[in-house]
Order: C-alpha cells, then sequence, then structure tokens
C-alpha cells in the first residue's frame, strides 16, 4: 500500500508513464483551448488534487484512516467565505484563519482521537465530519444555515483578481502542483519516512524510537491544512459555500479518487481526481446508463490496477519482463 | 559498572508467573546472551527492558537511569535498540529505505526540511544516505538495496532488521533469536557479524536457541527457566551446569549442550 514505485520515483523511461502524463497533458491543454464546461470540470478536479493529496499523507504514508476531512475542508471553505463575503476580508488573510482553525481544529481532536485504532479511528473521524455539517447547518447567523452563503468574490490579492476561467485554472494547476510537489518533498524526507514507518510496523518504528503517536498527529495535522486550502479555494472558485458542499459525498469522492488514483503514490491523487472528475462526463453519451458506466469503469480500474492507476507503469514494466 | 541493570523483575500474565523476580546486570561492552528453554520468558524480559510491556514489580535501569516504565520510543532514544523474534520490517519499502529509517534518531530535519530544501536539509540527507549504504555493505545486503523487504528470503530479512538497527547507532543491542531459521553458512555470517559489532564498540544482548552459536560468541550466558534466573556464568561454567542441564533435559536443545 505504501509502494513508493510512483510514478516520480522509478518510473521514468516507462511507457506507460510516458502515455498516463501525455494523456493527462493532451486533455488540459485541449481543455483550455476549447474553454466552456470542461474547465470547470477541471477546475474542480484540482481543487480535489490538493484536498486528495493531503488525505493520501495521513492515510497513504502514515496508514491510518479518515472519514472527516470534509470538515476541514468546511472550515477553510466558511472562513473564507464569511471573512470575505460578510466583513470584506482579503482572500489570502481569510484563507490564513481557516488554515489556522483547521490546523487548530485538528490538533484538539488528533491528540484523544490518533490514540484509538482501526475502526474506532474511523468512527471518531467521521464523528468529526458530521458535527461540523450540523454546525454549518445550525449557526444560520454566521453561515446561513442550508442556504449557504453566496456572492464569494474571486480569488486574488489587493487589486489583482482573476476573474477569468482560464486565469482561475492556470491558478488550481500551479496550486495542485505545488500540493504534490510538497507531497513529493514529505514523502522523500526523514519526516515521511517516519510516516511510512508508522503505517509498515508501528513496533519496528517504536523500538527505531520513532515517537508514532506524535508523527500520527503532524500527519492528521498537515492532511488537514491540505483541506482547509481546499476548502478555501473551493469558495473562491466556485462563488457558494452550503453545508452539502463539503457533506458526506465529499468524503466518498475524495476515498474514491485516492484508491482509483494510487493510495500511498504521490501523482496518484492528481490522476485519481482527473479520471474522476471526467469519467462521468464522459459516459453523458450514454444516458440512462450513466451510471452504469461510471461504476463498470471503477470496478475494471480497480480489478486491472488494484493499487490504482498510479501503479500502472509498475505493472506495466511486470509485463514486459514477463513476456520478454 | 554495567549500563543494564534489572533489579527483581516480575511480571505475571494474569495467573502465570512468566518472570519470576530476576535481577541482572549487563555490561556496557561484549556480548551476553540470555538462553532457556520455549517459554522461559526470554522475550517477555526484552519486553520488559525494552519498553514494550511494563513490569509487573521491580526496576530497570539502563545508563545511569530508571526506564522502567517508560515508552519503547523514549528508551530507544537513551540507546538501547531491540530486534523482534519475528522479524518486523517495513515490508513495503525497499531494503534501502528501511535502513534509512534506522537513522531517525541521529538526524533532525522536520517539516521544513521537507519542503524546503536547504542547503542543511539536503547535507543531511545525502549522510543518511551514505549511512545507510555504509551499513548494507557492511552486512552485505548491497546487491538488494533497492528491493522491496518483502521480497527478500528469510535469512536476509533477518539480517537487514539488524542492519537497520545498528543505524540507530545503539549501545546496547538486543536481539531475539537472530539465528532462528538461518542455514549452516548463514549462521556462521551471523556470528562474524556480531563480533565485528563487538569490536566496533556496541554491547549485545542476545536471545538464542542455536547452542553453538551462543556458546561461540557468548563471553556471558543467563539462563532463564519457568521465569526464574537459574544460573549466570561463561559457556563453559553453564554448560557443565547441572540445573542448566536438567532444565533443558527432554527438550530439543538437549542434545546440543
Ligand atoms: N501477552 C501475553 N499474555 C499472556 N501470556 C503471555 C504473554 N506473553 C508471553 N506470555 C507467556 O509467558 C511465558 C513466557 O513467554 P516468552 O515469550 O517470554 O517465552 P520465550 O522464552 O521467549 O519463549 P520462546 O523461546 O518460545 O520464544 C509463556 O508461557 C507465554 O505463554
Ligand atoms: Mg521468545
Amino acid at each position: 500500500m505504501n509502494s513508493f514505485n510512483t510514478i516520480w520515483a522509478n518510473g521514468r523511461g516507462n511507457l506507460a508513464t510516458w502515455l498516463l502524463w501525455g494523456l493527462a497533458a493532451v486533455f488540459v491543454v485541449y481543455t483550455f483551448a476549447s474553454g466552456g464546461y470542461l474547465i470547470a470540470v477541471l477546475q474542480f478536479a484540482l481543487i480535489y488534487t490538493v484536498l486528495v493529496t493531503g488525505l493520501n499523507i495521513f492515510m497513504g504514508f502514515t496508514g491510518q484512516v479518515s472519514f472527516g476531512h470534509n470538515a476541514f475542508a468546511a472550515i477553510g471553505g466558511y472562513s473564507s467565505a464569511v471573512l470575505t463575503a460578510t466583513y470584506g476580508w482579503e482572500p489570502l488573510p481569510a484563507g490564513l484563519v481557516g488554515l489556522a482553525g483547521a490546523l487548530l481544529c485538528a490538533l484538539v481532536i488528533g491528540y484523544p482521537v490518533l490514540r484509538l485504532r482501526g475502526h474506532y479511528l474511523a468512527m471518531a473521524t467521521l464523528a468529526i465530519g458530521l458535527i461540523v455539517y450540523e454546525v454549518a447547518v445550525q449557526w444560520q447567523s454566521v453561515t446561513q444555515g442550508y442556504m449557504g452563503i453566496s456572492g464569494i468574490a474571486p480569488i486574488g490579492i489587493g487589486r489583482f483578481t482573476i476573474t477569468s476561467d482560464r486565469g482561475l485554472l492556470v491558478f488550481l494547476m500551479i496550486a495542485a502542483a505545488l500540493a504534490l510537489l510538497s507531497a513529493a518533498g514529505i514523502r522523500r524526507s526523514r519526516l515521511g519516512r517516519a510516516f511510512v514507518a508508522a503505517a509498515g510496523s508501528e513496533d519496528a518504528a517504536r523500538a527505531l524510537g520513532i515517537d508514532v503517536a506524535r508523527y500520527k498527529l503532524i500527519a492528521f495535522m498537515i492532511s488537514a491544512a491540505y483541506a482547509a486550502i481546499a476548502g478555501s479555494l473551493f469558495a473562491h472558485a466556485v462563488g457558494f459555500v452550503s453545508p452539502e458542499v463539503f457533506g458526506l459525498p465529499m468524503v466518498v469522492m475524495s476515498f474514491t479518487m485516492l484508491y482509483v488514483g494510487g493510495i500511498g503514490t504521490i501523482a496518484g491523487p492528481a490522476l485519481g481526481a482527473i479520471i474522476i472528475s471526467v469519467l462521468p462526463e464522459s459516459f453523458r453519451t450514454f444516458k440512462d446508463y450513466q451510471d452504469l458506466a461510471y461504476g463498470a469503469a471503477l470496478i475494471v480500474i480497480l480489478i486491472y490496477a488494484p493499487r490504482g492507476l498510479a501503479s500502472l507503469p509498475e505493472l506495466w514494466a511486470r509485463w514486459r519482463r514477463r513476456s520478454a | 559498572m554495567s549500563l543494564l541493570r534489572l533489579d527483581g523483575i516480575t511480571r505475571r500474565f494474569g495467573g502465570l508467573v512468566a518472570l519470576d523476580n530476576v535481577s541482572l546486570e549487563i555490561p556496557g561492552q561484549g556480548l551476553s546472551a540470555v538462553i532457556g528453554p520455549n517459554g522461559a520468558g526470554k522475550t517477555t524480559l526484552f519486553n520488559m527492558i525494552s519498553g514494550f510491556r511494563p513490569p509487573s514489580e521491580g526496576r530497570v535501569h539502563f545508563d545511569g537511569a530508571d526506564i522502567t516504565g517508560q515508552p519503547p520510543e523514549t528508551i530507544a532514544r537513551r540507546g538501547l535498540i531491540r530486534t523482534f523474534q519475528l522479524v518486523q520490517l517495513f515490508e513495503d519499502l525497499t531494503v534501502l529505505e528501511n535502513v534509512k529509517i534506522g537513522c531517525h534518531l541521529h538526524t533532525r530535519g522536520g517539516l521544513l526540511a521537507a519542503l524546503v530544501p536547504t542547503r542543511a536539509a539536503r547535507a543531511e540527507e545525502a549522510a543518511v544516505e551514505a549511512e545507510a549504504w555504509r551499513l548494507l555493505t557492511e552486512t552485505g545486503l548491497t546487491a538488494h538495496a533497492h528491493s522491496f523487504a518483502a521480497v527478500l528470503p528469510y535469512g536476509q530479512k533477518r539480517l537487514l532488521e539488524i542492519t537497520r538497527a545498528l543505524a540507530a547507532k545503539p549501545k546496547l543491542l538486543l536481539l531475539d533469536e537472530p539465528a532462528a531459521g538461518l542455514n549452516r553458512q548463514e549462521t556462521d555470517a551471523l556470528a562474524a557479524l556480531l563480533r565485528r559489532i563487538v569490536e566496533s564498540g556496541t554491547a549485545i544482548l542476545l536471545i538464542e536457541h542455536d547452542m553453538n552459536l551462543v556458546m561461540n560468541v557468548a563471553e556471558e550466558i543467563a539462563v532463564l527457566d519457568f521465569g526464574r534466573l537459574i544460573a549466570r556464568g561463561k559457556p563453559d561454567e553453564i554448560r557443565r551446569n547441572p540445573d542448566v542441564i536438567a532444565a533443558y533435559l527432554g527438550t530439543e536443545e538437549a542434545a546440543h549442550v
């Protein structure tokens, strides 16, 4: 699960690698040129790339489970929405407040919860997501309940705001790239090694002096930070937040992206986010059978690339070795 | 002065007394061994020392400090590193990366070093890489450096666990049956490695069933039987000790004593 046979690690020169990146590049260029609805789809995928990259640090690298990262996205998204739309703040300080809030929340919740194991941890994180959802619904004076907050200003600094769709797309591409690069940096570092050690064998890690409880908490907080940033990006990109936006479907979506893309890999979150965002669109022609075709495609992917699309280069290499 | 001192360690599991008032001193150099029939309490003793389980009674002192009840990672930081009877590797990672993880205690980098490749951060990574390769050369695992730990043959998994432990630069290395499942040649190579480790100044405390190996490399032997320490001494004394012979009578190892 923690194979770091990622596309970047040692997949260089591998045909499948180039094919995957080639397809991604063609898609991005095509979207960029054609504009329209596809741009929105890609923007959505890039925001999810940030979210899933963070989730991957906690689940893929560190081997833990969280069903509650939508809570941190909500904290980021609502901070940005309320502070900019209601109080007229600049997007950057508003986003930073959301980030700080998510970190604090992750610290306070993670400290006791991360002592739990397996499904207890999963249930506790699920509860976090539900609680934040309830708060967003009930705290009407600030969040406007189910109605949500609309009219959130586009992203920008001072007089420079990004108003065009293509401009926003470029901005989100940079954000997603930074997310992937930072995850790659973490994975290659002493910090990342402590994460994967905790995932591999807690006993062995502790016997080597790694404070597993502490590193789980750090991974939780780092992943919460990615989620908060994704939430803020969403608020500004779409211009609207509501409790539903950060509800359970967000959890299901990010899990699907993580597993389809390749949990524990570097490029997996990006591949998963793009494929899962585009897939329903490409099945539009099937009309009534859209959901069925979508489900079938997911099953095929998970059967033939059980460790996700990012493991395709590896599978390809093995297949070639066998047939050589 | 001894490096490790156990004062009256008792450990109960429900009604079972796995360790019964064991007192023992281990010097800061050389190779000591703990032997005893199956279920004698050897692994339990290691768990008491390394902090994986607290003793029911008694104290553990290491390097001048009382470490009783401290968590494993704190004890490891003091320079006491153990391996496991059932090998515990990071199976999904490469051999090289397993050893790099062993360097954790002697490096500093955190999130900042991970995100910003400053000169200091890169220098530390380069040092870790070099140290890992040096250790793999030392234990003869360089050819497998880029293999996943999961695919190593059994003997090499054991060797990798020791290599990784060495990366933590222990003052005292606890090895729980490192020769279990090794063939004759591998056991000889292990004996040579253990001698080199001891020569380099790291003390070793060994649990082992392979009497040949123990008699070969150990300077001091402690014998456990049903949780009690029944003998201590040099290999020759242990070999002739009537209590030890009685304890092993009828057991698989009897033939080798
Ligand atoms: N967690 C535990 N719970 C209950 N009993 C335990 C536990 N751990 C060990 N024991 C018991 O304590 C006794 C000593 O076990 P221990 O594993 O220390 O023996 P050992 O000398 O290492 O044996 P072996 O040579 O088979 O590894 C055994 O009777 C064992 O069943
Ligand atoms: Mg044992």
